[in-house]
């Protein structure tokens, strides 16, 4: 039954694109460009969705509430405690439902990642369901070394863009018969092509000189043969970047051999969660690599590398550089760069002075003692 | 349903067709949950010739290949091991629009249950399925076995790494079923049977014990993809049942990539096994924490036929020259080795190669030395016991 719900729900898709092609073209000419938004302000202040997310994202969001407020940022914060821990609870389902509206209405958001069950009776991925619901379609994830924290790579300044609405992430699986499961993966050109201007005009606001398309189109020739022909086809509208491709295994052992060769990346759903996890191993964790989700409507700002942190929840040893550099991320958004410039170079320097580390970072200081010390930094950089 | 729709390409169908013998295998499953520690999964079948000697089909690959495999040859020769090479020919023809590789290859692994094989040149675009694929669906070679351990003598950022990962090698992410539904809009199937997954994860517990490591940890996404990692995952938990011995986890994907990469180390004591592409992807990971394919071995296991391969590529730039790294082929073989029991041949060489990678003396120019192939292998073979 899902299945043939999930075909028809493909088919009626295909068919509006097939009938309205030349819609369909304009839709998608239009540049990244004009998906650049800014919400209103109300009362001088932005309202900025918050929501914690499980896990470590209740303390880590009080750090970055008590360092915006510290530094009088013009946000208003509409916090929603959605969850995803318990299986299936009406109430959880309505929470989620009020994020996605607080998310619709405010168009910006500051987001921990919520836990999803592996049980099959639990609910689908409420981190999922938000990026389709939002069509936030295009992650970006940014992977370089702090100064100052040394890792077994150096020099590593790299910028993972992930497909976030399809792909590997469809949902749409059933059982054939008892013992036998398809799960779907689906490329579109459509959303191939946006991704991959994304991608572009990223690397071209950002000075970056490189965009590699990760696939494995020598193996799923179609799908990611697709993927790669779009993205280069698109590339060729960018005369100044150079454009190349990787099958995602062998951008794995690059990345850990010698990640300094990439600049840009762009990649369907799950290489790309693949790759980022890489990218976070390579500079210290995902403790600190900041990210954000972007849509043409709405901006999720979010730790790059999606982890809950069950095992450290009320610890008070959760690392919050990540959730605060997403939060500097989504000041730059707003053009509040000084407030972004301020906090960030203040998380900067407490970690290069390296008095003050938490435990993902050889250290033995609480999240509250590392907020302390970003406060102190902040006051004394005035 | 949906699966009978597809217009999946002639291949994928060969290999569905071979996955589907759901009738027998019951039967056959449930008499391998009541006795799980009797017959082993993939045992080397073959049996000494005459001359006290195994015969092992060799494919000797294109590019770098054939010096890589005379070092091979000569190194096995110099260390007396019962061992007959029966060198074949695989280059793939086209018979009625598929990729077929020559009947006498087929005949002789068919016949001792067993080859080693150097890298392939997989031509591009001319509509071959690729030469290592066919072989694969061929003789249903269903697990990839892929150890990285650290070389001492080569330094990369990561030390003492010694991981071992088993991949699922017939169906998943690289089922090969796909389809575009419309223009633009493409469809790729991942598909995961209880038939193949439990075959794939008896054996990685099998081999946890054979090589001595006391865990074993699955990775998946079930997270997202519920119902077909789920499936594999919830397999593993059975299957984990009937080994008491071996301590058993899962992973997530995530987790493990971030993990592997900050530090490898706590997983030197597990055997890592997983759907296919994820197999893929992180064996290759793990080879580039340790220097690269030119220094992994790797071995893929059938029911009936197991072949043990270097996996990278041909090189046709340095070929000829004598300039070749015989490494990997040679690790390979030490997997072939203890697959087929010789143990002690095995461990004999295998320390006669890591001793002189880490003297550094003759090293070829890949590692940065200057070594000829054959004054590698000559090394190799001085350092042998006796």
């Amino acid at each position: 039954m899902f299945s043939r719900r999930a075909v028809q729900a493909l088919r009626s898709n295909a068919f509006a694109a097939a009938q309205n092609p030349s819609i369909a073209a304009r839709t998608y000419a239009t540049t990244v460009q004009s998906d650049i938004f800014k919400p209103t302000k109300f009362g001088g202040k932005y309202t900025v969705t918050l929501i914690p997310g499980d896990g470590i994202g209740a303390e880590v969001s009080e750090s970055v509430k008590t360092i915006f407020k510290a530094d009088n940022v013009p946000v208003e914060w509409e916090q929603v405690d959605v969850s995803g821990m318990e299986a299936g609870g009406k109430h959880s389902e309505e929470l989620f439902r009020e994020s996605i509206a607080s998310l619709k209405r405010n168009k910006l958001g500051l987001k921990g990642i919520l836990h999803t069950p592996v049980t099959r009776s639990g609910h689908q991925s409420f981190n999922v369901a938000l990026r389709q619901e939002l069509d936030i379609y295009a992650s970006i994830v940014l992977i370089k070394n702090i100064p100052g924290y040394e890792t077994r790579h150096k020099n590593v300044d790299l910028c993972i863009i992930r497909e976030n609405t399809e792909g590997e992430y469809s949902g749409l699986e059933h059982q054939s018969v008892n013992g036998v499961v398809e799960s779907l993966k689906i490329i579109t050109r459509a959303k191939s092509e946006r991704i991959a201007k994304f991608a572009f005009s990223f690397a071209l606001a950002n000075n970056r000189r490189k965009v590699t398309c990760i696939h494995k189109a020598n193996i799923m020739k179609l799908a990611d043969g697709l993927f790669r022909n779009t993205v280069r086809k698109v590339g060729e509208e960018y005369p100044t970047i150079e454009t190349n491709d990787m099958i995602v295994d062998n951008a794995s052992m690059q990345c850990v051999s010698r990640p300094q060769q990439f600049d840009v990346m762009v990649m369907p759903n799950l290489y790309g969660g693949i790759l980022s996890n890489i990218g976070a191993g390579l500079v210290g964790g995902p403790g600190i690599v900041p990210g954000c989700n972007m849509g043409r409507e709405v901006a999720v700002f979010e730790p790059g590398c999606r982890h809950v942190g069950l095992d450290i929840q009320g610890k008070d040893q959760a690392n919050p550089t990540a959730l605060i550099l997403s939060g500097s991320m989504m000041l730059r958004h707003l053009g509040l760069d000084e407030h972004a410039n301020r906090i960030s170079k203040a998380v900067y320097d407490v970690i290069a002075e390296g008095k003050t580390r938490t435990r993902d970072m050889g250290g033995s200081s609480t999240t509250h003692e590392f907020t302390r010390a970003i406060l102190d930094q902040m006051e004394r950089s005035g | 349903m949906l699966a009978r729709s597809l217009r999946a390409a002639p291949a994928a169908r060969q290999c569905l067709r071979q996955l589907s013998r759901p009738a027998f295998t019951q039967q056959f499953q449930c008499r391998g949950y009541a006795t799980p520690q009797g017959d082993k999964v993939a045992k080397f079948k073959g049996q000494k010739g005459s001359d006290g000697k195994y015969t092992v089909t060799l494919i000797e690959g294109d590019g770098i290949g054939p010096e890589i495999a005379q070092s091979v040859k000569d190194i096995y020769s110099a260390a007396n091991v019962p061992i007959k090479w029966e060198p074949v020919d695989v280059t793939p023809t086209l018979k009625d629009g598929k990729t077929v590789i020559p009947d006498e290859a087929i005949d002789s692994v068919t016949r001792n249950y067993v080859a080693l094989k150097g890298p392939l040149a997989t031509p591009v675009g001319k509509g071959h399925v690729s030469l290592n694929l066919t072989l694969r669906r061929t003789f249903n070679l269903f697990a990839n076995v892929r150890p990285c351990k650290s070389i001492a003598g080569y330094k990369t950022p990561y030390d003492n790494v010694n991981t071992v990962l088993i991949r699922e090698n017939t169906e998943g992410e690289y089922s090969g079923i796909e389809h575009v539904v419309v223009d633009g809009v493409v469809q790729s199937i991942k598909l995961i049977t209880r038939e193949a997954s439990e075959r794939v994860l008896r054996f990685a517990f099998q081999y946890a014990q054979d090589v001595g490591k006391p865990k074993v940890r699955v990775v998946h996404k079930a997270t997202i993809m519920k119902m077909s990692d789920g499936l594999f995952l919830n397999l593993a938990r059975d299957i984990a049942k009937e080994y008491p011995n071996v301590e058993f986890d899962a992973e997530m994907l995530d987790n493990t990539c971030l993990k592997m990469v900050t530090d490898p180390l706590p997983y030197n004591d597990k055997v890592l096994v997983m759907p296919n592409l994820y197999g893929d992807i992180l064996s290759d990971l793990c080879a580039g924490l340790i220097g690269g394919l030119g220094l992994t071995p790797s071995g893929n296991i059938g029911d009936e036929c197991s072949i043990f391969e270097a996996v990278h590529g041909s090189a046709p730039d340095i070929a000829g020259k004598g300039l070749a790294n015989p490494t990997a082929l040679l690790l390979s073989s030490i997997m072939m080795l203890q697959h087929m029991g010789l143990t002690q041949h095995a461990s004999n060489i295998e320390q006669a190669i890591f001793a002189t990678l880490a003297e550094g003396k003759a090293l070829t120019g890949d590692l940065g030395g200057k070594a000829k192939t054959h004054e590698y292998a000559a090394a190799i073979i001085s350092k042998l016991n006796a």
